[in-house]
């Protein structure tokens, strides 16, 4: 182990932060973009069935192959990898988002528009703290998806740890397969548990 | 004069729904005014919340005009009418995530009240809720569905908004709580004259809260009363099926005036009669006490067999022997209010006389036996009646 540290030590740092770098930003953008597209489509309850479907179909596409069919379009590099990456992430979080505000109960959402709340209010400040845990139960399923994922990010040539697995793949070394796997779990686990304490700071007491 | 401005009026308002055959609610009009406390009843899909949500804009009207003091509803923005009439709907709507203080202010709040007045504002509703000041603090589910409800009902005075639109407030809680809600707003509404429009399908709650019942049915105005009109006056079948039968006789033993009662061939005799006279009229008609009245049927007393024997034949006439102190009924007064007054004198009748002191009839005791039969029985005789209906 100490043999691997002393070897990589500087490379693993290295291809850590290129990791957390192009999850983050995945997983950033799906959030960006699912949340708000859930709010529209709640207004629009029969398209919502349709993007919800194919936002599914997205998702059983082969992670690799999905890589891979980004080549031709946007290249090599990170970019295709988090375009890629992004995609994948939108769908836990969408359907999350979607059935969170969708759930909030009928009669608190008419009492606040009864009592005055704009549109843009009832948004803010009733439906989205309501469905705060169901959205970010999607998110923490999102990042652990992601983080797995970007693994294979390093096939396209994203770096990150991927990197050291493929590596070790093809001269036959354990301990690079190991050196890269180990960290990712790890990483896996800490951003699920600080998603975990956000969650918790983010959800209104009293639900 | 400046005519008095309706707080609520309805014009001829129709409310179709597209993809559904009938309409809602059917060319309505009627007013509500200020200080009013208006209940509208009917039974589910009678359109009573679709027309009060009307009100607010919650639901459009399709045809005809709402008025709230005078003007369209359309002419307001929405967002804003609707801050400025209070909301109460069954299952309270609190905010799940807001604490009792935050649930309190929040129209305060959308109106933008400086700081130093919505603390002040919180501190006094929840007091008008009768509820201690520490739950302030606390979170809807940390409180029973009643006082979950006092919230509800205090969150919407909270910006001093004199319409207040409830819709069925009171459903979804037990009777005792209710009735102690029912209370609580009625004071309320009497102390603060407020407005209050009120969707319920119990007709005990309406009739205990309103000045102004409404009643509706499929989406059509069936009538317009007060309390005491609807009760005494059910304009259909539909009206008495709602009031119910125990209320419906309870309220007809209520109204029953003297003059339904009584019997008015009395055995009376003129006051310028001879005892003879008297004794033969007492056999003739089986009984022991003569009402006397002079040539213009004037009530002038009454003689008793007793007195009839013991001064025979001392004395020959009639008036030599009068009680003139007796106790009068009108005609027009109501049984209830004499109901004990005939009851507990040793007497076995009471005469009845109009304005002028003319006899005009008697109600005996045999007479009020029918009464309480009918308000003990009602239904039972009532039943009696159909069968025997059917029978034939």
């Amino acid at each position: 182990m100490s043999t691997f540290f002393a070897q990589h030590g500087s490379e693993l740092l290295v291809k850590t932060w290129q990791q957390i770098y192009i999850s983050a930003i995945s997983l950033g953008l799906g959030i960006i973009v699912a949340v708000p597209l859930s709010v529209v489509l709640m207004k629009f309850k029969r398209i919502a069935k349709v993007v919800i479907a194919i936002a599914s179909m997205l998702q059983t596409i082969p992670a690799l192959a999905l890589l891979a069919i980004m080549i031709p379009f946007f290249g090599v590099g990170k970019v295709p990898a988090i375009i890629a990456l992004f995609l994948y992430s939108l769908m836990p979080i969408l359907r999350n988002t979607y059935v969170g505000l969708t759930d909030v109960n009928q009669d608190t959402i008419d009492s606040a528009r009864g009592l005055g709340m704009t549109n843009m209010q009832l948004i803010l400040k009733v439906d989205i703290p309501l469905a705060m845990p169901v959205i970010m139960a999607g998110i923490r399923l999102s990042a652990i998806y992601v983080i797995a994922w970007a693994t294979l990010a390093s096939y396209i040539g994203a770096g990150g740890l991927g990197d050291f697995i493929f590596n070790g793949l093809s001269l036959y070394q354990t301990d690079l397969i190991f050196g890269g796997t180990i960290p990712v779990i790890i990483l896996a686990l800490l951003t699920d548990y600080l998603l975990g304490k956000l969650e918790r700071k983010l959800t209104p007491k009293g639900i | 004069m400046v005519e008095k401005v309706p707080a609520v009026e309805f014009r001829d308002v129709s409310k179709i729904y597209p993809k559904m055959k009938n309409a809602a609610v059917k060319h309505i009009s009627f007013k509500i005014e200020k200080g009013d406390f208006c209940c509208l009843i009917g039974t589910s899909g009678s359109g009573k919340t679709t027309l009060m949500r009307m009100i607010n804009r919650m639901n459009s009207v399709t045809k005809g005009e709402v008025l709230v003091d005078g003007k369209n509803v359309k002419s307001f923005n929405p967002v804003n009418l609707r801050r400025h009439i209070g909301y109460v709907i069954q299952n309270n709507g609190l905010m799940p995530h807001m604490t009792i203080r935050e649930n309190i202010i929040l129209v305060p709040k959308l109106l933008k009240w400086p700081k130093d007045k919505l603390a002040g504002e919180a501190q006094k509703l929840i007091k008008m809720a009768e509820l201690p000041e520490s739950y302030l603090d606390r979170y809807p589910t940390e409180l029973s569905g009643g006082q979950q409800q006092r919230i509800g009902v205090v969150r919407a005075l909270a910006a001093n908004q004199n319409l207040i639109l409830m819709d069925e407030p009171f459903g979804a809680l037990d009777p005792i709580t209710r009735e102690s809600l029912q209370n609580l707003i009625q004071n309320l509404q009497v102390r603060l004259g407020k407005t209050i429009v009120f969707v319920t399908h119990d007709m005990d709650e309406a009739l205990k809260l309103a000045t102004k019942v409404v009643v509706l049915h499929d989406g059509q105005l069936i009538q317009v009363g007060t309390p005491d009109q609807i009760l005494h006056h059910p304009a259909n079948d539909y009206v008495k099926s709602l009031i119910g039968e125990e209320r419906l006789s309870e309220a007809k033993y209520e109204t029953v005036k003297v003059k339904n009662v009584m019997l008015t061939n009395p055995t009376k005799i003129d006051l310028g009669a001879s005892l003879t006279d008297a004794l033969t009229m007492m056999k003739e008609h089986r009984v022991d006490t003569l009402l006397v009245v002079d040539n213009g049927d004037h009530l002038k007393g009454y003689i008793s067999i007793d007195d009839l024997q013991r001064n025979y034949p001392k004395a020959s006439s009639v008036s030599d022997i009068l009680i003139t102190k007796l106790g009068t009924v009108g005609p027009e007064e109501y049984l209830r209010d004499n109901f004990s007054r005939i009851m507990s004198r040793n007497k076995s009748y009471i005469p009845v006389t109009d304005s002028d002191k003319k006899l005009v009839g008697i109600v005996t005791r045999a007479s009020l036996v029918n009464v309480v039969y009918e308000k003990i029985w009602g239904d039972k005789s009532r039943l009696q009646n159909t069968s025997e209906k059917e029978a034939k």
